[in-house]
């Protein structure tokens, strides 16, 4: 017979070679050598013009902010981040849930869908006073502002996904004899993963807002209590310190959900020389 | 040699082997639309037929009409004797193996995953169908590959995989639509060797739907010429080649006759008013 398997393994070893990728590293040293740059400009310009503090303070006066008054940030983060993450996690759930249903049912799909999309028009952030009014200076506002800005990208992305499964792979399973729901399990739902993590992705980016938002228009703790006292106060140090405090939770939010993904989602990835390749 | 207008029914080599599928009068229609109009069509137990015809005229709607994936409009069909269309209550899906034109892995899944898909959907001895695929990866050339996910494997090793689901699947008849469409010339010479034999051992019914004239005379028994949409069969031709077949076949003289008397039913098609260039 042919070797087929022989000439083929050939191939495949190729392409394990590549896996060890230089370009990875380089691709996160620039831009942190160029945020360096930047702040190595900022803090020598302050020097220099000898700005007030007040106006403008040096990255080295904001980091000495963020280690003098640690205690205080972390008691206004901790209020914060529970906030984005329980909204987080509430629109995840009511976000799918509601993608499941809208695949699901054709009458969801006609009626749901639309209104989600023409949701959209709302400015959620606009809804923030009214929130206030209904539920008071407490964290559930803040919770809700968060849920509406991250159900969006999360509820619409998964639906598309669950939508845009391979129509040749559905097929090969009717064929088969397959229920709806194992073509949901079995085609559906996998096919419809990267476009949920890159749902959740954007949802994580833009949670943080939500609750900062949420917290400038009446609360009593949280970061964004804190900016709008702070700012008051001339305190600009702090203010920075802040700032630097949500954009890193922003940030560490990506990420994670974006390792999340990657863990999950592994096929998604195998052009960058994924990491499982095989299972054996 | 001849090819004329009869039935595979007269071919007779096939007279003592069982009518496996008989289509009689099948029409499909989408919004209006003819796509598929009056095929008969009878295909034996074990019996290799081609499907040939200019793109777009309907092979492949015809192929998921007889898979159940398409409900036709008008006509019969019959498997094993039991008629499924019009339908008699039961589901007919599930009853033949389908396989369709791009290999259709799901990415997530390993290739035993993927082949053992159908024991899966019917709940039905997955572990059996594991060890089975297990033992067959060595015949479809993807020895030590089993939990290798598809992105990892070549064109060749990835339409085997989908070959070795089709397998699996566990039914008489195959249903292939263009099994080797997306594979460069080389590969898919050696993959419809590779087939013939693979067929030769496990006996299976097939009907192929390919728009190649070589392909269908290197691997059928029994090629159907359809016309141009909306499809309907031309013409049906025991292809006279003996077995067991060598791609060198496809030098000899009875091969290259035939492969023109093909070409010009063919080319038929694409002269006609109307049709598709």
């Amino acid at each position: 017979m042919i070797d087929l398997a022989r000439r083929d393994a050939a191939a495949v070893g190729n392409r394990r070679a590549r896996q060890f990728d230089v370009r990875r590293l380089t691709s996160w040293l620039v831009p942190l050598a160029l945020l360096s740059l930047t702040l190595v400009i900022w803090e020598a310009w302050v020097r220099i013009d000898d700005t007030p503090a007040w106006f403008m303070p040096s990255p080295s006066a904001v980091a000495e902010e963020l280690w003098s008054s640690r205690a205080l940030l972390w008691e206004h983060t901790w209020t914060t981040l529970q906030e984005v993450l329980l909204g987080y996690a509430i629109a995840l759930l009511v976000g799918v849930t509601t993608a499941l249903l809208i695949a699901y049912s054709p009458i969801a799909e006609r009626t749901i869908y639309p209104l989600i999309v023409a949701s959209q028009a709302i400015p959620i952030i606009a809804l923030a006073p009214i929130l206030l009014i209904w539920f008071g200076f407490g964290m559930t506002p803040k919770v809700i502002v968060v849920v509406l800005l991250c159900y969006f990208p999360i509820a619409v992305n998964m639906a598309d996904g669950l939508r845009a499964a391979d129509r040749d792979a559905l097929n090969l399973l009717r064929s088969m004899g397959a229920s709806r729901w194992q073509q949901m399990r079995i085609v559906r739902i996998p096919s419809s993963l990267p476009y949920l993590i890159s749902g959740a992705r954007i949802a994580a980016a833009v949670s943080v807002i939500g609750a900062i938002v949420g917290e400038w228009v009446g609360a009593s703790s949280g970061l964004g209590y804190l900016m709008t006292r702070a700012a008051s106060q001339f305190l600009t140090a702090r203010l920075f310190a802040t700032v630097a405090i949500s954009a890193a939770l922003g940030i560490a939010l990506f990420v994670i959900v974006a390792l999340v993904g990657r863990l999950l989602v592994p096929w998604a990835d195998e052009g960058r020389g994924a990491q499982r390749v095989s299972r054996d | 040699m001849t090819i004329s207008k009869q039935t595979t029914e007269d071919a007779p080599h096939r007279a003592a082997a069982a009518v496996q599928l008989a289509v009689a009068g099948l029409t499909v229609s989408f919004d209006g639309v003819t796509a598929v109009r009056n095929v008969n069509l009878t295909v034996h137990q074990g019996e290799f037929v081609a499907l040939l015809g200019p793109s777009g005229c309907g092979k492949s709607t015809l192929l998921n009409a007889i898979a159940g994936l398409v409900e036709p409009e008008a006509g019969t069909l019959r498997l094993d004797g039991e008629t499924v269309v019009p339908a008699n209550g039961a589901s007919r899906l599930g009853r033949v193996a389908y396989m369709p034109q791009r290999d259709a892995l799901l990415p997530w899944r390993t290739v035993l995953e993927n082949a053992t898909l159908s024991a899966e959907v019917h709940r039905s001895g997955r572990a059996a169908a594991l060890e089975r695929a297990r033992e067959l990866l060595p015949r479809f050339g993807l020895e030590g590959f089993g939990g290798h996910y598809p992105a990892a494997l070549s064109g060749g090793m990835r339409q085997r995989a989908a070959f070795l689901r089709t397998v699996l699947t566990d039914r008489e008849v195959l249903l292939l639509d263009e099994p080797f469409g997306a594979l460069d010339a080389l590969t898919r010479r050696t993959m419809q060797e590779w087939l013939l034999d693979l067929w030769n051992d496990l006996g299976h019914t097939i009907l192929m739907v390919t728009h190649d004239v070589e392909e269908a005379l290197l691997l059928a028994d029994t090629v159907a010429v359809m016309t141009a949409r909306p499809g309907t069969l031309k013409a049906v031709a025991p292809v006279e080649l003996p077995r067991p077949r060598t791609a060198d076949m496809t030098a000899d003289q009875g091969f290259i006759e035939q492969k023109s008397q093909l070409l010009a039913l063919l080319r038929e098609e694409l002269r006609e008013p109307g049709s598709a260039p």
